[in-house]
């Protein structure tokens, strides 16, 4: 396995896309610190970086290397390896890559100029984030075969959890009003990985006190520490989950 | 050595593969031939586990295949179509399947066809340039190199220029004389005459006939095998 991982991850680093994208968000994070009077207006700027830059970025270029891999995994499947240890060495590659640039472009520059609890917590989020949306790509990649399919899928997907899925949520909150929503609230942030992660580093910033009762609600179940843990362990649950369900399908695939 | 029982596949509609059961052994030259989309891609995949059939099981040296993948260690495969990452040098796919392959069978590599077939000048060309005869070469050269007993060819010799077919047909020829299994697909019967020992015939997902070649040929009076097998098809 750490074979085949050394070949994916020395040709994913070999790809321009993946230092180009370093270097678009160490650019961001420059400036956004270097333009903002004070480090937590700069690090509420890079949060939206963070929830939608970084899970496109990673969900698009994971997919499309799947299946720009498609000669690379047939080569592979054809010779003396285990299927498992072929789809784990491509998540392990493009995780790593992925990660590592985000820890290059965003983690070092927020360690530079807010290393907060704040801070901290957004870097954890944001390479979390990065390995669910590389687990969800592959998911995409290999449920549809034609790569059009494929790569639309992972779009949508993306689009559903930054977009829809919280016009979704409000739709319900606005009809239910009447109703006590909180538990639901807590439950259905759960069931989305970027709002989750959202609420995580908005309750460490100053702002959440501007979230009404709502944010009071989430500060006494996700401010506390097994809240915090539970959180963490629903954001690695979807990893988990998602690559294992990508890697069934795998193993059943006709190549 | 390898087994395959009541082996089925279907894409959708389409069935592949209905019920093949085949025997092979060590030592034989198995020519597979049938007309195009009779199921003989689709039964070598399943052999080397990249198509999972339906219902049915293969087995290689009585082992069931179906968790297993140590098995394909033993078994060199040179596919119809080689495809390769683009980016990658001849150099570079052929040092990483020795880098994935070598140390698991213990056993010295075979390069002989690379220098036969002039690869090792070829060394720094990237994969996306080459020519459909040279991808044919380089994807020869890895079936043979790791001088595996099972020895799987789809369709070796189309697109090879006169000279390197003929280098690999005697390539194959003295690998079956040490006793392996070769089992070949080709449209092209005439250059199977002296390689094959025995012949399947499929036919629309079927096996229709797996005979010796001397048997075939007391069976249609044929001494050719395109003539035989001419004969056959005529007769369905």
């Amino acid at each position: 396995m750490k074979k085949i991982t050394k070949y994916v991850l020395t040709d994913i680093l070999r790809n321009k896309i993946i230092i180009g994208y370093t270097i678009f968000l160490l650019l961001i994070s420059m400036s956004l610190f270097n333009l903002e009077d004070s480090s937590s207006k700069g690090l509420l700027s890079l949060l939206n970086i963070v929830l939608i830059i970084v899970p496109l970025v990673s969900v698009i270029f994971s997919t499309i290397y799947i299946y720009n891999s498609a000669e690379f995994i047939e080569l592979l499947v054809s010779q003396p390896l285990k299927r498992k240890q072929l789809w784990g060495s491509l998540f392990t590659g493009l995780a790593g890559s992925l990660a590592f640039s985000f820890f290059i472009g965003i983690g070092i520059p927020v360690l530079l100029f807010a290393a907060s609890a704040t801070g901290y917590i957004m870097i954890a989020m944001g390479l979390l984030l990065t390995v669910i949306f590389v687990a969800i790509a592959m998911f995409a990649a290999v449920i549809a075969r034609d790569k059009a399919k494929g790569i639309g899928l992972a779009i949508f997907l993306w689009l559903y959890f930054s977009l829809l899925f919280d016009g979704l949520v409000l739709f319900v909150l606005f009809q239910f009003q009447d109703y006590p929503l909180e538990k639901f609230m807590i439950v259905a942030s759960a069931l989305n990985p970027i709002d989750l992660s959202r609420i995580m580093v908005l309750l460490k910033m100053d702002t959440s006190a501007l979230m009404g009762y709502t944010g009071a609600v989430f500060r006494d179940f996700f401010g506390t520490n097994t809240g915090f843990i539970i959180a963490i362990l629903i954001l690695f649950s979807w990893i988990v989950a998602l690559f294992w369900w990508s890697l069934r399908k795998f193993i059943r695939k006709d190549l | 050595m390898i087994i395959a029982n009541n082996v089925t596949k279907r894409f959708g509609k389409l069935t592949a593969l209905n019920n093949v059961s085949v025997t092979c052994n060590k030592g034989e030259c198995i020519a597979l031939i049938g007309p195009n989309g009779s199921g003989k891609t689709t039964f070598i995949k399943s052999i080397l586990g990249m198509v999972v059939p339906d219902s049915g099981f293969i087995t290689f040296n009585g082992k069931n295949i179906v968790h297993d993948w140590k098995y394909r260690s033993h078994i060199g495969y040179m596919p119809q179509i080689g495809r390769y990452p683009d980016n990658m040098t001849i150099g570079q796919v052929i040092r990483m399947m020795k880098d994935i392959r070598a140390d698991k069978t213990g056993k010295a590599v075979d390069e002989s066809l690379i220098k036969e077939f002039g690869l090792d000048q070829l060394q720094q060309k990237r994969m996306r340039t080459l020519s459909g005869g040279t991808r044919q070469k380089v994807s020869a050269s890895l079936a043979f190199l790791f001088d595996p007993d099972v020895l799987i060819l789809d369709e070796p010799t189309a697109g090879l220029d006169p000279l390197s077919s003929e280098m690999l047909k005697e390539k194959i020829k003295s690998e079956k004389e040490k006793g392996k299994l070769v089992m070949i697909t080709s449209h092209i019967l005439s250059e199977l005459d002296d390689l094959i020992t025995q012949v399947i015939y499929m036919q629309d997902g079927n096996v229709q006939f797996h005979k010796k070649l001397s048997d075939l040929q007391k069976d249609t009076g044929e001494e050719k095998l395109s003539r035989a097998i001419a004969s056959v098809m005529a007769k369905n």
